[in-house]
């Protein structure tokens, strides 16, 4: 920690940071109104499904950067699970310098066109920033700032391919191809090791690919950071499940010295009331898998998806608005929300929900399901909600839903989502004996992201049962930085 | 990767492929599955592997014409390639010595459960295997079949091959003779719930071999869930074996007609775009 504080200082203290602080003074940097994100209008975008947030103009970024007032102790940082260098790549935004932006984002950041689209930044950077903290102000954009670096740099055609060390014949796999995965992953390569990541399905990215809709993270500026790392030398390999086409003795067998697994939190929960298992109840899982990643919705693609005009997503949080905005842009007449606490407990992002309200999404909130009901053919027709109320508070903090008696009712639907939450994927724990896991089968991990074995790393999902793309990526930098250490101690210096 | 190095034509609707899979061919066993994508437009879909050949890294499997994606495999040629293949999938049947074990297949259900045959025969049991379909023409894998088979009894629905009758005509024939010990169906899922029945009748233990809609096969999306014994299951990981008198076979069947329209209109557009 010291060591960073003392680069970041150095870093400071360069003439072109010193120069741009001198150009304007900070109050006149505070009374610079934040910027606002361009966006599809709400009428149009709810019937395509092109992305919502349209990123910002150059001179934008230039007058949102000049925002910053480059502090002597960046806080902003402390709330980046990737420690990402946030003053200088902003300053080199303000210096109209982009590409050398952009530069500084991959120094730390695998994926930055990414995270500017689907981090939480109010929860992280952007919570820490020194106008939230101390001026009370709205917080400097530093998630639309990280985007729009990201995004020059790709249309740019100049897009630079981080600098890797030579290899050093070591051979590394991951175990799945997700956000925790391709953060391990490109430290990994970085570092000199060769890298293979293996993945399950047909495609790499694990929820970026099927989870999240090309509304909100296109799937070719995923392709794009993918090729970049393709470019590094990491070797990509689709259907090949760790555990069942191979296992991880055979693996070691074949020479890999240490692995990360990624696997994610793969199974869907249900809420198991009556008629769950009806014909057009989905998980979210597979609902927006068979959209985003099957391509159901358009013409051409033979995999078929049940959508109807009365869809009900069950749950508040970041899945299921992906879900309900999903369900409006294929024709829903009513896409709604059934949560059953209020607007205020939901998990999703701000942003999220604000968007769901323009496109004309029904919140049911202080709702809850108990039963599914259905036709002759074994459809789903309808659903009985009971109200809740809101009681003392439970473990999470939030306040606890409870029922209110008698306030069942019925409304009609066609399809139903449910998104109320994943269990962590049992294939690696159960395919590897003595791989301890926790009462709810995520991996037992320490703090440098490795398991009960030696040679196993894990992080994302797998170990926090649920988290966001970022806290993923964290860990998979966590685990490289520590499993480096440990190889180059046993392996390198002999 | 993936070449089809073999392709035999059982009948017009059912072909047998044997294709390039080296990784799968050395780690698949009795009970497992695959999951295929025929290319960039396809959609993923389940075929049980029908045997293995570890030292020429080569899978089989048997398809029948069910729908637009079978209908384009069984135009595939040796030479030609499907684009994914992952596997191998589910949970491998548990093979054990428990003395007689009552086989019974039902039309394409004959592939899955030859390798489970075998390893049966191998693992020291008497095996009496019963094989059925509509007619003659249906009726596949009869000699290998026999070869691991103690007894076997063919059945046709139309009399055209071996006795005219169900398939549960020549398991109740078997079970009359002698003490089956354990019992495994595979087939049509309408197959399976007769089959299931009958065992139950004679209280034999009976595991059946489901085929459900899925889509990544690993646990992820719940596409596959059954319910058995009052529980949901996911045939992908929890199966696709279970024990038959507990699985709701009314409700499967229902949820394997999910996207009958769709799949309808989707042959249409296919057979359409032939001509």
């Amino acid at each position: 920690m010291e060591n960073i504080l003392e680069y970041l200082k150095e870093e400071r203290a360069q003439a072109w940071r010193d120069e741009l602080r001198k150009k304007i003074k900070s109050k006149d940097r505070t009374a610079i109104v934040r910027v606002k994100m361009h966006e599809q209008d709400h009428d149009i975008r709810s019937r395509n499904n092109l992305e919502v947030n349209l990123g910002l103009k150059k001179e934008e970024a230039v007058i949102e950067a000049q925002r910053c007032l480059d502090c002597v102790t960046p806080t902003c940082i402390k709330g980046c699970p990737v420690n990402i260098n946030i003053p200088k790549f902003v300053k080199k935004i303000e210096k109209e310098d982009f590409l050398g932006a952009a530069k500084v984002l991959k120094e730390t950041n695998s994926l930055p066109a990414v995270c500017g689209r689907v981090c939480p930044q109010e929860k992280q950077c952007e919570q820490e920033c020194f106008y939230t903290q101390k001026l009370k102000l709205a917080p400097v954009a530093i998630g639309y700032l990280e985007r729009f670096a990201a995004d020059f740099e790709r249309e740019s055609g100049m897009s630079s391919t981080p600098d890797v060390a030579e290899n050093n014949g070591i051979k590394v796999a991951s175990i799945g191809s997700g956000p925790a995965a391709l953060a391990w992953a490109s430290d990994m390569a970085r570092f000199g090791y060769k890298v293979t990541v293996f993945e399950a399905l047909h495609e790499i990215g694990g929820v970026l690919k099927y989870g999240i809709p090309e509304f909100r993270l296109p799937n070719k500026i995923v392709d794009f950071e993918i090729d970049n790392m393709k470019k590094m030398g990491i070797e990509f390999r689709t259907n090949f499940i760790v555990g069942k086409t191979m296992t991880i003795d055979d693996l070691r067998e074949a020479g890999y010295k240490a692995f990360f697994v990624g696997s994610g939190a793969g199974l869907p929960r249900f809420m198991n009331i009556p008629g769950e298992n009806a014909i057009g109840v989905f998980s979210a899982n597979e609902y927006l898998t068979r959209i985003n990643l099957m391509n159901a919705a358009k013409i051409n693609f033979d995999t078929p998806v049940l959508s109807g005009l009365n869809v009900a997503i069950i749950g508040g949080g970041n899945t299921a608005m992906d879900s309900v905005r999903t369900a409006k842009r294929l024709g829903a007449e009513h896409a709604m929300i059934i949560y059953r606490r209020s607007e205020e407990e939901m998990p999703a992002r701000i942003e999220e929900v604000k968007h769901a309200k323009e496109e004309g999404i029904e919140f049911l909130n202080l709702n809850n399901p108990v039963e599914y009901k259905f036709d002759k053919n074994g459809k789903v027709t309808s659903m009985i909600l009971q109200k809740m109320v809101l009681g003392e508070p439970d473990a999470s903090g939030r306040r606890s839903p409870v029922p209110l008696e008698n306030s069942e009712y019925e409304i009609p639907v066609d399809t139903v989502v449910v998104a109320v939450g994943t269990s962590p994927n049992p294939l690696i724990p159960a395919s590897v004996s003595g791989l301890k896991t926790t009462r709810w089968g995520t991996i037992v991990v320490n703090e440098d992201m490795q398991s009960s074995i030696e040679d196993i790393y894990a992080g994302g999902d797998i170990v926090r049962g649920g988290a966001t793309v970022i806290l993923a990526m964290g860990d998979g930098r966590t685990a490289a930085a520590a499993m480096h250490k440990n190889l180059a101690k046993k392996l390198l210096t002999k | 990767m993936n070449k089809i190095v073999e392709k035999v034509i059982f009948s017009e609707n059912v072909t047998k492929f044997v294709v390039e899979a080296p990784e799968i061919a050395r780690s698949r066993k009795a009970g497992h599955f695959v999951i295929i994508r025929l290319d960039e437009s396809g959609e993923r879909v389940p075929l049980t592997i029908a045997g293995s050949d570890p030292e020429k890294g080569t899978i089989t499997l048997v398809v029948q014409r069910v729908g637009v994606t079978s209908a384009k495999l069984l135009e595939k040629n040796v030479g030609d390639v499907i684009k994914d293949v992952a596997g191998p999938l589910g949970t491998a049947t548990h093979i054990a010595k428990v003395g007689t074990v009552l086989a019974a297949g039902g039309g394409v259900g004959v592939a899955p459960l030859l390798p489970i045959v075998e390893e049966f025969k191998k693992a020291g049991n008497r095996v009496l295997t019963v094989i059925a379909a509509r007619n003659k023409n249906l009726i596949i894998l009869e000699e290998e079949m026999r070869r691991y088979s103690d007894e076997l009894i063919i059945m046709t629905d139309d009399g055209s091959y071996g006795q005219k009758g169900l398939v549960t005509h020549g398991m109740e024939s078997f079970i009359n003779k002698e003490k089956i010990s354990e019992a495994i169906v595979i087939g049509p899922a309408i197959m399976m719930k007769y089959a299931a029945l009958t065992t139950k009748k004679y209280g034999i233990p009976t595991q059946a071999s489901l085929n459900t809609i899925m889509v990544d096969g690993t646990g992820m999306c719940g596409a596959c869930r059954v319910t058995v014994g009052g529980k949901t299951k996911f045939v992908c990981v929890d199966g696709p074996e279970f024990d038959a008198h507990q699985v709701d076979f009314d409700e499967m069947l229902l949820k394997l007609n999910a996207y009958k329209t769709e799949e309808k209109e989707a042959y249409e557009r296919y057979l359409k775009s032939k001509n």
